[in-house]
C-alpha cells in the first residue's frame, strides 16, 4: 500500500461502516441502554432511599427524597455493626488473599517446575478440588475446624468462631483455582534467566522470590483479583464456622442479618443505608480497577 | 544441587499440601462416610446405617422439591444467560466483526453490565428483597399500584417466587459472559469477517456461519460454569425468600436443604447423603456438558 492509499483507506473504512451501522446503531444503543437501565437503576434506587425518611421509603418508591438525610449511614454504622463487619471482612479477606497467593504460587511453583515421582499425583489432588460441591463437605469441614480449636497453644485461634480457623479454611478452598491457573503459568515462563541466576549461585528459594515470581507477575496480578472477590463475598463458609460470635461476623453475614432481623418496627432507612455501604467501595475500587478485574476474573474461562 | 532441590521442593509443598488435605480433601472423604451414618446431634455417637439416608431421601418430598428446582435452573439459567450475553456481545462488537474495536462506547457498556458480578450474593439477594416488595414502598410494584394493577407478589407467590430468583441470577451473570464472548469474539482473526464481507455475509448471517461456530469453545465453557452455579445456588435462596426457600418450600434447593438439615436440625448423616447426591449431580452434568458439546475443534 502506497502513502497516498492509507488515508484514504481509512476514511474510507470509516465511511464504510456509517453508512452500514447508521440506522442500525440506533437500535444498537437502545438495546444496550435496556440493560444499562435495568442494571443501574436497582442500584441507584438503593442508594437513594439510604437518604430517605421511613415515610417517604414507605409512601412510594419512586419518590426523591426531600432532604438528604445522612443520619441513616451513621445509624447503619454504629448501631448496625456495619463498621465492624466491614473492618472483619478487610482483614479475613486480606490475610486469606495474602496467605492463598503465598503457598498457591509456592505449591504451583514446584509442581510445574520441578517434577518428581508423584508430583503430578499431588497436583491432581488440588485440581480435583475444583469439581467437588463445598455443600458436600460443610458438614465435616465444621468439625475440622472445631478440632483445630482444641489444639493445644494455636488452638485458640485457628477453632471455630476466630478469624483464623476462617482464614485457613478460605486459603485452602482457594488453593485448587490458584494452584491449577499458577502452574499453568509457569509452565509458561522461559527457564533462561533462572538457569542464569543459579549460575550466579542464587538458592532455589531466592530464584523463586527474586526471579520467577516477579515474572509471573500479570498471572499473579489476575488470581489475586479472583480470590480477593471471592473472599470478600463469600457468604456460606462464615455462615457455618462464626455462627456464635457476632462481632467476628463478615459483611455478607452483617447485611444479610440486619434484613432478616427486619419485622415490623425495623430501620428500613438504616438496612438501605447499610446496603449502600456494602456495594460503595466494591463500586469505587470497581471503577478504578475494571479493566484488572474483568481480566482477572475472565482469565480462568479464557485459559 | 540435587539435594538441595529435593530439600526446596519438599519445603514448599508441604505447609499448602497439609493445610489442603486437613481442610479439603480430609472433609470431602469423611463426607461419603458420615452419608452412610445415622449420626444427629453435636454430642451424638454414629452408627452405620448402610444405604438407609438415601432411601429415606427418596421419600423426602421436599429434597425432590429442591432437586427439580435446581434442574430447572440448570436448564434455564444457562439458556437465557448465553442467548441475552451473545446478542449483547455481537451488539458491542459491531456486528461480531472481529478487531473493528466495537461499536461507540462498548467499554462504557461493558463495565457497567460487568459491575452486579462484582457484588456479593447475599449483598443481591438483599438489594433486590427490597426492588420485589410486594407494597407500594417496592421498586416494581409501586409504578403497577400507580397505574391501578394488582400487585405481583414476586416472593410471596409461590408460583413466581422462583422465576423471581431465575432473573435474579441471569441478572447478576449476563455481564460476565458479554465481557467474555466480547474478548473471544476480539480473538477471531478479522481476515475471517472481511473474507465473508467479500462473500457477501453481514449481520445475522455472519453472527450464525463465522462468530458463533469460532466461538463454541468459550461457550461451552461459560455453558459448564453456570451450570455449576445453578447447582450451587444457596445464597440467593436463603437471604432473599421468606421461610429460607420459601414460601411452601417454592425456591428451596439443594444446597439449602444440606444447610438446614446439618445446621438447624443437626441431621448430620442425613445431610451428608444429601451432598453426596449433589455431589453426582455435579460430576454427572459437567460429564454430560463436555460430551454433548464436543465437536470437532475449529483451530485459529
Amino acid at each position: 500500500m502506497t502513502e497516498a492509499a492509507i488515508p484514504h483507506g481509512r476514511s474510507y473504512a470509516r465511511q464504510e461502516r456509517r453508512r452500514r451501522l447508521g440506522p442500525l446503531s440506533v437500535l444498537t444503543h437502545a438495546a444496550l441502554m435496556v440493560w444499562t437501565v435495568l442494571v443501574v437503576v436497582p442500584i441507584v434506587w438503593t442508594f437513594l432511599a439510604s437518604v430517605k425518611t421511613e415515610d417517604e421509603i414507605f409512601g412510594d418508591a419512586w419518590s426523591l427524597p426531600a432532604t438528604v438525610r445522612l443520619d441513616n449511614w451513621a445509624r447503619a454504622w454504629e448501631q448496625a455493626n456495619v463498621g465492624q463487619y466491614m473492618i472483619n471482612s478487610v482483614l479475613v479477606v486480606a490475610c486469606g488473599t495474602f496467605g492463598t497467593m503465598l503457598l498457591g504460587s509456592m505449591a504451583a511453583y514446584v509442581l510445574a517446575r520441578y517434577p518428581f515421582r508423584g508430583s503430578r499425583a499431588i497436583y491432581l489432588l488440588f485440581v480435583s478440588g475444583l469439581a467437588f460441591p463445598v455443600y458436600l463437605a460443610l458438614t465435616p469441614l465444621f468439625f475440622v475446624v472445631q478440632n483445630m480449636g482444641r489444639v493445644p497453644f494455636i488452638g485458640p485461634f485457628i477453632g471455630l468462631n476466630t478469624h483464623g480457623g476462617l482464614i485457613l479454611v478460605y486459603i485452602a478452598y482457594s488453593l485448587p483455582f490458584t494452584v491449577f491457573f499458577l502452574a499453568a503459568f509457569f509452565r509458561t515462563l522461559p527457564g533462561a534467566v533462572a538457569e542464569a541466576a543459579f549460575v550466579d549461585g542464587a538458592s532455589h528459594t531466592r530464584v523463586f522470590f527474586q526471579v520467577m515470581l516477579p515474572m509471573a507477575r500479570p498471572g499473579i496480578v489476575s488470581v489475586t483479583v479472583f480470590n480477593i472477590l471471592g473472599q470478600w463475598n463469600q457468604y456460606q463458609l462464615p455462615l457455618v464456622l462464626l455462627t456464635s460470635a457476632k462481632e467476628k461476623w463478615v459483611l455478607t453475614q452483617g447485611i444479610a442479618e440486619i434484613s432478616a432481623d427486619a419485622g415490623y418496627d425495623a430501620d428500613w432507612a438504616a438496612l438501605f443505608a447499610a446496603l449502600s455501604m456494602a456495594i460503595l467501595p466494591v463500586l469505587i475500587v470497581y471503577v478504578i480497577f475494571q479493566s484488572q478485574i474483568q481480566k482477572g476474573l475472565t482469565a480462568g474461562a479464557l485459559k | 544441587m540435587r539435594h538441595g532441590r529435593t530439600r526446596f521442593a519438599v519445603g514448599f509443598l508441604v505447609l499448602p499440601v497439609t493445610l489442603y488435605v486437613v481442610y479439603v480433601i480430609a472433609p470431602y472423604a469423611q463426607a461419603f462416610s458420615i452419608a452412610l451414618t445415622n449420626w444427629r446431634g453435636v454430642n451424638a455417637s454414629p452408627q452405620f446405617v448402610g444405604l438407609e439416608n438415601f432411601r429415606r431421601l427418596l421419600e423426602d418430598t421436599v429434597f425432590w422439591k429442591a432437586v427439580g428446582h435446581n434442574l430447572l435452573l440448570l436448564v434455564l439459567l444457562p439458556v437465557l444467560t448465553i442467548v441475552i450475553a451473545l446478542f449483547f456481545a455481537f451488539l458491542l462488537n459491531a456486528g461480531g466483526r472481529g478487531g473493528t474495536g466495537g461499536v461507540w462506547g462498548s467499554r462504557f457498556y461493558r463495565v457497567v453490565f460487568f459491575f452486579p458480578q462484582v457484588l456479593a450474593i447475599a449483598v443481591i439477594a438483599v438489594l433486590f428483597q427490597q426492588v420485589f416488595r410486594p407494597d407500594r414502598s417496592g421498586m416494581l410494584n409501586a409504578p403497577l399500584i400507580a397505574m391501578g394493577f394488582e400487585p405481583i407478589g414476586f416472593l410471596s407467590d409461590t408460583d413466581i417466587a422462583l422465576w423471581s430468583i431465575l432473573g435474579v441470577l441471569v441478572w447478576q451473570a449476563v455481564g460476565f459472559y458479554v465481557v467474555l464472548f466480547s474478548a473471544g469474539i476480539a480473538s477471531i482473526p478479522r481476515e475471517l469477517f472481511e473474507a465473508a464481507a467479500i462473500d457477501g455475509a453481514g449481520g445475522p448471517p455472519m453472527f450464525f456461519r463465522i462468530t458463533l461456530p469460532l466461538l463454541w469453545d468459550t461457550i461451552q465453557v461459560g455453558w459448564v460454569y453456570l451450570g455449576i452455579i445453578a447447582l450451587d445456588v444457596f445464597a440467593i435462596v436463603w437471604v432473599m425468600t421468606p421461610e429460607q426457600g420459601g414460601p411452601d418450600y417454592s425456591t428451596t434447593v439443594m444446597a439449602a436443604e444440606i444447610y438446614r438439615n446439618a445446621f438447624e436440625y443437626s441431621r448430620f448423616g442425613y445431610a451428608s447423603a444429601m451432598g453426596v447426591v449433589l455431589f453426582f449431580f455435579t460430576i454427572g452434568f459437567a460429564a454430560l456438558a463436555l460430551r454433548l458439546s464436543r465437536r470437532e475443534r475449529i483451530e485459529f
